[in-house]
């Protein structure tokens, strides 16, 4: 299950951040900003072809000690990015792959509620549960 | 199914309830008549531009990532219009400089009108929502863009007293719609 779940638009700023574990969110939103100049590289074409270009699904974007982080961006260049915890091992590619399909499908729900303003951060509350029923339960 | 005639009749109810609250029912000179039309125009392309980041967000959701503006142009011409409009694009031109000319020969918002000479200037009202839709589609994926729409009318026949034996069918409206995306200068009506 995901540990923290960010939603980048296209200009780069967060328009939905949350993490679990409530304190040193710092970190996360850190961790957030650093992936994105990962993500970049990936979808620029210059780079070597590591990754299929037509594909959304970016994959492991870089492990750190104790956390993965995930990329996907969409056709309209918003990008997702997921931090999992290494220690869960039971994580498959396909399970991250299917989370950042939820993900999408979400965002496009919001996307397409005419009260929402394209570039605002996301306040729908089924954005919410979807995203809660994604992280992990920490007592 | 009744789809395609849903959003016809949506469609033409929107132009004229944006006509008619823009109506003050007080006599208004011809200028503030043009200044007017202009503001209805540019709120029916707004209109258009938010609903089509939104369908945008939500034809794309499973194609793969677009190459380049080609790319993009040619699924605005197939995609796009076919679940729009059921149609596709009946000619898509480009001068590779930033131009491109999608050209339907048979707009569906506007066949069902007839066509004579006096409602080509009013044909702009119907195409304004569709011209929002393609920017904001385009927005959506990341081009700036200037959409503009223009009708001819299938060539008529000479002015000459002429009179054709058989009855002419009628002949269809052909939109074009010119879209440039010219990043450096953007102009937001």
């Amino acid at each position: 299950m995901a540990v923290c779940v960010a939603v980048i638009a296209k200009e780069n700023y967060p328009l939905y951040i949350r993490s679990i574990p409530t304190e040193n969110e710092l970190k996360f939103h850190y961790m957030v900003h650093t992936s994105l100049d990962v993500v970049d590289e990936k979808i620029s074409a210059m780079g070597k072809a590591l990754v299929d270009q037509r594909e959304l699904y970016l994959g492991l974007l870089y492990p750190t000690e104790d956390y993965k982080v995930y990329g996907y961006v969409t056709n309209s260049k918003v990008k997702f990015v997921m931090v999992v915890d290494s220690s869960n091992t039971a994580l498959r590619d396909n399970e991250i792959r299917s989370m950042f399909r939820k993900l999408h499908n979400s965002y496009t729900d919001v996307m397409c509620n005419p009260f929402y303003n394209p570039g605002d951060r996301i306040q729908s509350r089924a954005f919410d549960s979807m995203v809660t029923s994604m992280m992990i339960q920490v007592c | 199914m009744a789809d395609e005639a849903l959003f016809l009749l949506l469609h033409n109810e929107m132009v004229s309830g944006v006509y008619k609250s823009a109506e003050q029912g007080e006599v208004v000179s011809a200028a503030k008549a043009l200044e007017e039309n202009g503001r209805c125009i540019t709120k029916l392309e707004n209109m258009g531009f938010r609903v089509g980041q939104g369908l945008i967000e939500r034809f794309t959701k499973d194609t793969a990532r677009f190459k380049d503006e080609l790319d993009i142009m040619k699924f605005i011409c197939k995609d796009f219009w076919t679940t729009v409009f059921k149609k596709q694009i009946d000619n898509l031109r480009t001068n590779h400089q930033g131009i491109y000319v999608l050209q339907d020969n048979k707009f569906r918002l506007l066949t069902q009108m007839s066509a004579g000479k006096q409602y080509l200037e009013h044909a702009s009202k119907y195409l304004a929502f569709t011209c929002g839709l393609i920017r904001g589609g385009l927005s959506n994926l990341g081009i700036k863009s200037i959409v503009t729409a223009e009708v001819s009318s299938m060539p008529a026949y000479p002015d000459t007293g002429l009179h054709p034996k058989t009855p002419r069918s009628q002949p269809e409206l052909k939109p074009r719609v010119r879209c440039s995306t010219n990043c450096a200068t953007q102009v937001l009506r």
